[in-house]
This record gives structure tokens, sequence and C-alpha cells, in this order.
């Protein structure tokens, strides 16, 4: 959610803050096969998942450098054993624990066992409104269970956070998806379009609403939150590929945000290990102190020193630090260029063009077939994004 | 609900605060998000513990930071802290 970043705005960007943000991808293996995984492509490749003591010590030196909210997210964090300690762990320290989940692997037991740990909430993400579409986008039989974990959430007397994944074979649900929230009970509801990283950036074409779908589905959100403001909290994220100017990506690089991939590397968000010619350390040989304030991989594009033109001499780049480094390279083949979404990028015509072809409904690219994220698609396309 | 002394607030279920000494400050914690305190409103929240009522509040406030004369601005935070669900009142 967009909060943290706002709350913590304010912060004095003359020296480098604390890691606030602690997010900690456990692993990369999920059972289900998103078409808009937010992984790497080539996820399949990395091996060797830190171990529970790895991740103790991660959480111990991230607390002792000021991280407070801590998010175990994956692929599909129930898929660890060690979750419940590794949690426990995470709350004696007294971090404020999120637990990022698709419901699969939810039972009575490990929620009784995650609530004893400590555990302070859960993301419930749902793929659509309906058992079909959620099914299909997901490659999996997962709805029924998804609701099962909805209804568990509850009972536990933890707070119902509600994900959906928005883009353009669901935007038109958006009615029956506020349903299923509001059924649900949820009281936060993040309705986040599609960001093109990882397998989001193959599927591209197939994802991308139109400007039509896109007003309906934020007017109705509107609708709902004149409506329903009161009991469930709406957010809704329109896709930055309609801006015209970018997003502050983790409100800054290396500034809040600290993530750690399944296999210990530190990363200043969790699409930054794409970029060309970065080394991020790794958590087995680095203290998160000397990660956070003294590494290359942090320290490269934090602030504004590192632009170039447009943005070095851009009045408002204290604003959006440039945008996202990621999309920097993915669109202008370039991590210190301009974020492409920005009109003043030389480059931005390679966005508006994406937006154009989603404006004709059945165009060629639209209707490829999409590639769901699996293991065996991860090393046939065998790339970054 | 009107705000009266006789107020109960308590910090929401959703919620909890904690002074983080990185921060140099009192946070508010809720499900994936953060509200940095500033010093009143950290004073105020963390005595927000379902048992004082807004008056007891006040007092202790005022012992504290040999203050006088904090009841309208305790009870202007309480009613903003309340749109914002930060506090449950009884
Ligand atoms: S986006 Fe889907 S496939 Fe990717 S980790 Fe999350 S639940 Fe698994
Ligand atoms: S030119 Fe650069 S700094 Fe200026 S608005 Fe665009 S992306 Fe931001």
């Amino acid at each position: 959610m967009t909060d943290l970043s706002e709350a913590v705005a304010v912060q004095d960007t003359a020296k480098i803050g604390p890691p606030l943000w602690l997010l900690a991808e456990l692993t990369y293996r999920c059972p289900l096969h998103c078409v808009y995984c937010y992984n790497p492509v080539d996820f399949a490749k990395t091996e060797d998942e830190l171990t529970t003591e790895q991740w103790f010590k991660v959480l111990r030196e991230a607390r002792e450098l000021g991280s407070v909210q801590c998010g175990f997210s994956g692929g599909e964090p129930m898929l660890r054993d060690d979750l419940e300690v590794i949690v426990a762990e995470a709350h004696r320290l007294g971090y404020y624990t999120n637990l990022l989940t698709s419901g699969v692997g939810l039972n009575e037991k490990r929620i009784g066992a995650l609530k004893e740990a400590g555990l302070d909430h859960i993301q419930l993400s749902f793929q659509d409104s309906t058992r079909e579409m959620n099914d299909f986008l997901s490659s999996t039989r997962t709805f029924d269970l998804k609701r099962r974990a909805a209804d568990m959430i509850k009972a536990h007397g933890y707070p119902m956070v509600m994900n959906c994944t928005i883009h353009r074979h669901n935007i038109d649900h958006i009615e029956a998806i506020l349903q299923l929230a509001s059924d649900i009970d949820a009281e936060y509801v993040e309705l986040a379009n599609t960001q093109y990283y990882g397998w989001a950036q193959v599927n591209r074409d197939q994802l991308l609403p139109s400007r039509e779908q896109l007003e309906r589905a934020e007017r109705i959100t509107n609708e709902w939150r004149a409506t329903h403001g009161n009991k469930m909290k709406l957010f809704f994220v329109v896709p930055d590929y309609y801006e015209k100017r970018p997003k502050k990506c983790m409100n800054g690089w290396g500034n809040i945000f600290l993530t750690i991939t399944p296999d210990g590397k530190a990363l200043p968000c969790h699409t930054a290990r794409m970029l060309p010619g970065l080394e991020f350390p790794d958590v087995r040989t680095s203290s998160i102190r000397e990660i956070w304030y003294e590494s290359e991989g942090f320290n490269r594009y934090r602030g504004t020193g590192w632009m170039k033109e447009p943005c070095s001499s851009c009045p408002e780049k204290e604003k959006d630090y440039g945008g996202c480094r990621c999309q920097a390279y993915m669109i202008a083949n370039d991590p210190a260029a301009a974020d492409p979404v920005c009109d003043k990028s030389p480059l931005h015509n390679r966005i508006t063009e994406v937006v154009d072809r989603a404006q004709i409904a059945g165009n060629a690219a639209q209707v490829k077939p999409l590639i769901y994220r699996g293991p065996k698609e991860s090393l046939q396309l065998d790339r970054p994004f | 609900m009107a705000i009266t002394t006789a107020t109960v607030p308590k910090v929401g279920r959703n919620f909890r605060i904690q002074w983080e000494p990185a921060q140099d400050a009192y946070v508010l914690l809720y499900p994936e998000g953060m509200v940095k305190l500033n010093q009143s409103a950290g004073e105020i929240l963390k005595r927000c513990d379902g048992a004082a009522d807004v008056a007891a509040i006040v007092a202790d406030l005022e012992t504290t930071f040999n203050a006088q004369g904090l009841e309208a601005d305790v009870l202007a935070f309480i009613e903003l802290a309340e749109q914002q669900k930060w506090v449950d009142l009884t």
C-alpha cells in the first residue's frame, strides 16, 4: 500500500535514514502460476534458499538499524515450514509483521500457530471475483480455498486485507471484485493495476487495459468509496503507463525499502536484481549495516547525484527521483535514464505506443496466448524480464 | 460520537503504538503502513489505553509536562484520531 511512503515522505533526504520497511521474500516457489507475477522471469535458476538461522540474522540486523515494518512474501511464503518460527522471531524483535499470501497452505493449525507467533496481519490475494476467472488466471483451482482462507483470517481476529491485481482480463469485473471484498468483510482493499515487471512484462500487451476500461473501473471504485468508505478502505492504483510523470519508485532508491531475496541478495526493491553492472550484496557475507550504508548496490542511485538529462536539471527531481530504475532499464535500456513514463523522456513514445495499442481491442499482440509463470517456462525464457 | 472529558479512548484494534529509537519518535503501525507521530500526538496516544478517560489523560499530561490548559488540544486530537480510526471511543 502507498500509505507508508506518504507518512514518511517528510524525511530529511540529505542524510540516509533507516531501512524502515523490510521485505523478506522467503521463497520463489509458488503453487500458483500468475501471468503478472512480479518475481524475476528466470527465478527457477536461483538455488539455496536462506536457512532459518540466516533469516534470524537478517531480522536482527535490520531491526538494529531501525526496520519496523516487516513483510513476508514470496513466491508463496506458506511453503516455508519454518514460517511460524521466523514470524515469532520477528515479533519478538518488535517488528509489525505482515504476511502476503495467496492463501494456499493456510489451514486451521497453521493460522493458529501464526497467531501464537505474533503475526499482526495477513494480506490475502485474489486473482478475480469468480471461481472461473480466478482459477484461469492463476492456472490453479484455488478460489474456494481462498474463500475458506478469508473466513479463517476473520475468525482469528486479523484485520482483513484483500489484494487483487487488476489488468485487462479482470478489470471489467471490478464491481464483482468489490462485492467479494465486501462479502469477506475486508477492511482494506487494494486494487492494484499490474505493474509491468517480471512476468507482467512478458505478458504486457495482453494485460494492459484500455483507457475506457480504466476510467470505468476508477469511477466504480470511487462510487464504492463514497458508499462503503466507512467500512472498507479502498486503494486503487493506476498503471503508470497512463501517467505523464513517473512514480516515486520505492519512495526513493535506498531510502526506506530493503528487500531480501530467497537466496539472500539484498535489493533496494524486489525487481532491482535485473539491473546490469550492479553487484548486490549477499546477507550471508555482509551485515545489513554494510549493505544499507556502504554497498555500491544501494548507493548507486541514491539521491539525485547520478542523474542524467532531462532529470539532472529538472525542477521535479526531488519529487520522483527520476522514477523507476528498472523501468528505465527495461524500456530505455539504461538504468540511469529518466523513467520513460515521464513525458520529458525522449523515449516516452515507447510507452505511448503500448498504450495506443491497448486501445485497439483484439489486436495481434493482445491475442497472443498468455505465458504462465512456472519453473518450466522460467528455464525456457531464461531472462530476467 | 461527541467527545467529552468522560470519553474513554483506546488505540484502535488494527493499530499498534510503539517507541522507535531509530526515529526518535512514537510510531503507529498498521497493516503495511506506519505513521510517525510528533511528540504531543505520541504522548496522548500512548495514554489511550481503554481505561483512562480524557480527563485523566489531560491530568496525567499536565503533571508529566508541568503544563496547564491542555484539555482543548487533547480533545481536538482525539477527534482527529477517531476520524483516522487510530482510536476507538467508549
Ligand atoms: S504473483 Fe501469483 S505466482 Fe507470483 S508469487 Fe504471487 S501467487 Fe505466486
Ligand atoms: S525529467 Fe526526470 S526528474 Fe523530471 S519529472 Fe521526468 S523523470 Fe522526474
